[in-house]
């Protein structure tokens, strides 16, 4: 009895802020303006301008997901070889950062990559061309993966730190070469990780509206974007939940791939 | 003679300026079954790790069968490695693991199915193929992380503290299957171990290390036998360690009393070190032995009892007998001359370490 009293708070918690919100979310979704049910807002993804949206939110997501793994993976492995003193140490280094307001940590990119911004300036003085940053494709993926890395690093770190030294000696005490031992022994130990960290970049990254806003400008309108403005300026709430539930599907397919991988949950550092 | 398999030539290795072996050499014949026995810290370890190409020595050459492979990194070298945790892949099948040294190889694939098929009868688990590491006991594992070894048949096994993770019934089967496999592989075993049972049950040689250096180096009966400082005499089985005096070739004097002995060439009354096993000394009634005491302590041990003598001077005599002697009880000790053995006292606490004994 106790303990079921104990759960208490949780489990309001859960109805008040998950249940109740994703109800809410499926019912403005499948009806319109009158309350009558309709398929029409699930189905407006397939318009032009909002499958658009949607691939060019794939797209970008994807593509930092990968930019992080290509980063991150050889950080991890770096951080395994240090040990865990200087190890932990670099990891505290990289989640520094994230102590500071994501927004403002967004913005002091817009200040960098700006037409007149610092990076434009220093390219000045150095008698170069001012370069087209801001408001593009790539300026979004780097404030993705500039954000997101950390999410990529400590999975990642976390399955490679718990690989024993010998299983790597065992691997090359039976003739494999440091390259052999890579592929066959250390990336497959470490798909918990990278699954788990694919996840933690990739479902941020396609959900995104305040990166695309402030690197991206009002030219690149991702998924994100789009369902931030039927809720705030276009006032649809019905199209904005549609378009989430849309949404939703791809993250579901993306939490089907973890649990296929992550059966042991071992890639999960948070 | 034989060419040596594995020839250690004044290896030295320190880690953070702890110097962890000191000029240490080792000769290991083929087809033998050496021990390196010592307790936590004393080198033994390391050592493996050098001959397995994991550590390389700070100075000293590494000689395999003729030839230097001191920095040969161990991907090339002739041997195998039976980890102290296994270190099986857990990600693949029993077969993939077992397979993996011919895969990296590039055998043909039928010799690969015979040979894992092979080696898992040998280590008794026929049908074991799909079976995951997670599904199998620690003893299991042990056998798979052997199987895994000599499939490449390697002329060096090198086997780090293999069963100490086990408990004592299955450690002792795991011996002798070890001793089986050794017999029926004709592959040379450098076992390392803290366990001095282990070692005297296993060995053709045991060499037995403490704080970088090698003490002794002999068959198990003359490691036990005739151990030849303090520190072999107590880390191999129990002993009474006393103070004595040499007084001539054959006659040693123990607080006092005169013992026959078979030991020569120590000079005269020359003070010496005593080593007396527990079940090498026999209670006998007051009058017939040749130091008295008092019996201070009993314990039933199942195949004997163990029993303090306490003699006048103080010392407690471990004694090791079937038949039975109560607490209280009043016994004379007696010592056949062949099981007293003589040593030299160091003469410093360095000296004892390098377990100089001239």
């Amino acid at each position: 009895m106790s303990k079921k009293l104990l759960s208490g708070p949780y489990v309001l918690w859960m109805i008040g802020f998950t249940i109740i919100p994703l109800a809410l979310i499926l019912y403005y979704g499948l009806t319109d303006r009158s309350g009558a049910f309709t398929l029409a807002n699930i189905m407006a993804i397939a318009t032009a301008e909002h499958a658009k949206a949607l691939w060019l939110s794939l797209g970008l997501s994807l593509a930092s997901t990968i930019c992080c793994l290509l980063l991150a993976y050889p950080l991890a492995m770096v951080l395994r070889a240090k040990g865990v003193g200087a190890g932990s140490f670099i990891v505290f280094i990289f989640i520094l950062p994230m102590w500071m307001n994501f927004l403002l940590r967004t913005l002091a990119w817009q200040t960098l990559l700006e037409k007149s911004g610092v990076i434009n300036g220093f390219l000045a003085l150095l008698h170069l061309p001012p370069q087209n940053m801001i408001n593009t494709p790539a300026a979004i993926i780097l404030g993705m993966v500039y954000n997101f890395l950390p999410f990529m690093v400590l999975p990642i770190y976390n399955v490679l730190s718990k690989i024993d030294d010998n299983t790597i000696n065992a691997a090359t005490d039976l003739g494999a070469s440091s390259l052999q031992t890579f592929w066959h022994i250390l990336l497959p130990l470490s798909v918990p990780g990278i699954i788990s960290g694919i996840n933690m970049v990739f479902v941020p990254a396609l959900t995104t509206f305040v990166i695309s806003n402030l690197l991206g400008g009002s030219k690149i309108l991702l998924i994100g974007n789009v369902i931030e403005q039927e809720f705030t300026k276009g006032s649809n709430w019905h199209l904005g939940s549609g378009l989430s539930l849309v949404l939703m599907i791809f993250i579901l397919i993306s939490m089907a791939l973890i649990a296929k991988y992550d059966k042991n949950g071992e890639g999960n550092a948070f | 003679m034989h060419q040596p398999l594995i020839d250690l030539q004044h290896i030295s290795k320190s880690f953070d300026g702890t110097m962890v072996l000191d000029d240490l050499s080792l000769t290991v014949k083929e087809n033998s079954f050496v021990t390196l026995l010592g307790p936590s810290g004393c080198g033994k370890t390391t050592t493996l790790r050098i001959i397995g190409g994991f550590e390389s020595p700070d100075t000293g050459s590494v000689i395999f069968d003729g030839q230097e492979i001191t920095h040969l990194p161990p991907n090339k070298r002739q041997l195998n490695t039976v980890f102290q945790k296994y270190a099986l892949f857990t990600h693949m099948t029993i077969a993939d693991n077992i397979a993996f040294g011919l895969k990296i190889k590039n055998k043909p694939k039928s010799y690969i199915q015979d040979k894992i098929k092979y080696a898992l009868k040998l280590v008794n688990l026929d049908g074991y193929e799909n079976r995951s590491v997670d599904s199998l006991s620690g003893g299991q594992q042990q056998r798979i992380a052997i199987a895994r070894a000599i499939v490449n048949e390697p002329r060096l096994l090198l086997l780090d503290e293999p069963l100490g993770a086990l408990d004592l019934k299955l450690r002792q089967d795991m011996q002798y299957e070890l001793i089986r496999l050794k017999n029926e592989l004709g592959i040379t075993f450098i076992y390392v171990t803290h366990d001095q049972e282990e070692a005297l049950t296993m060995s053709d040689t045991i060499v037995v290390m403490n704080q970088g250096y090698i003490q002794q180096m002999g068959s198990p009966e003359s490691i036990y036998n005739e151990p030849e400082n303090a520190f072999v005499a107590d880390f191999i089985g129990d002993s009474n360690i006393v103070p004595g005096i040499m007084l001539r070739d054959e006659l040693v004097e123990i607080f006092g009393a005169k013992f026959a002995c078979v030991d020569k060439g120590f000079g005269t009354n020359r003070p010496v070190d005593v080593v007396i096993r527990p079940e090498d000394i026999d209670l006998v009634a007051p009058g017939q032995g040749a130091l008295s005491g008092i019996v201070t302590h009993l314990i039933f041990k199942g195949v004997h009892y163990e029993m303090e003598v306490t003699t006048p001077d103080g010392f407690e005599w471990l004694v090791h007998s079937t038949d039975l002697f109560p607490v209280g009880r009043q016994v004379d000790i007696h010592v056949d001359p062949f099981d007293i053995q003589i040593m030299n006292k160091p003469a410093s606490e360095d000296e004892e370490a390098m377990g100089v004994n001239e």
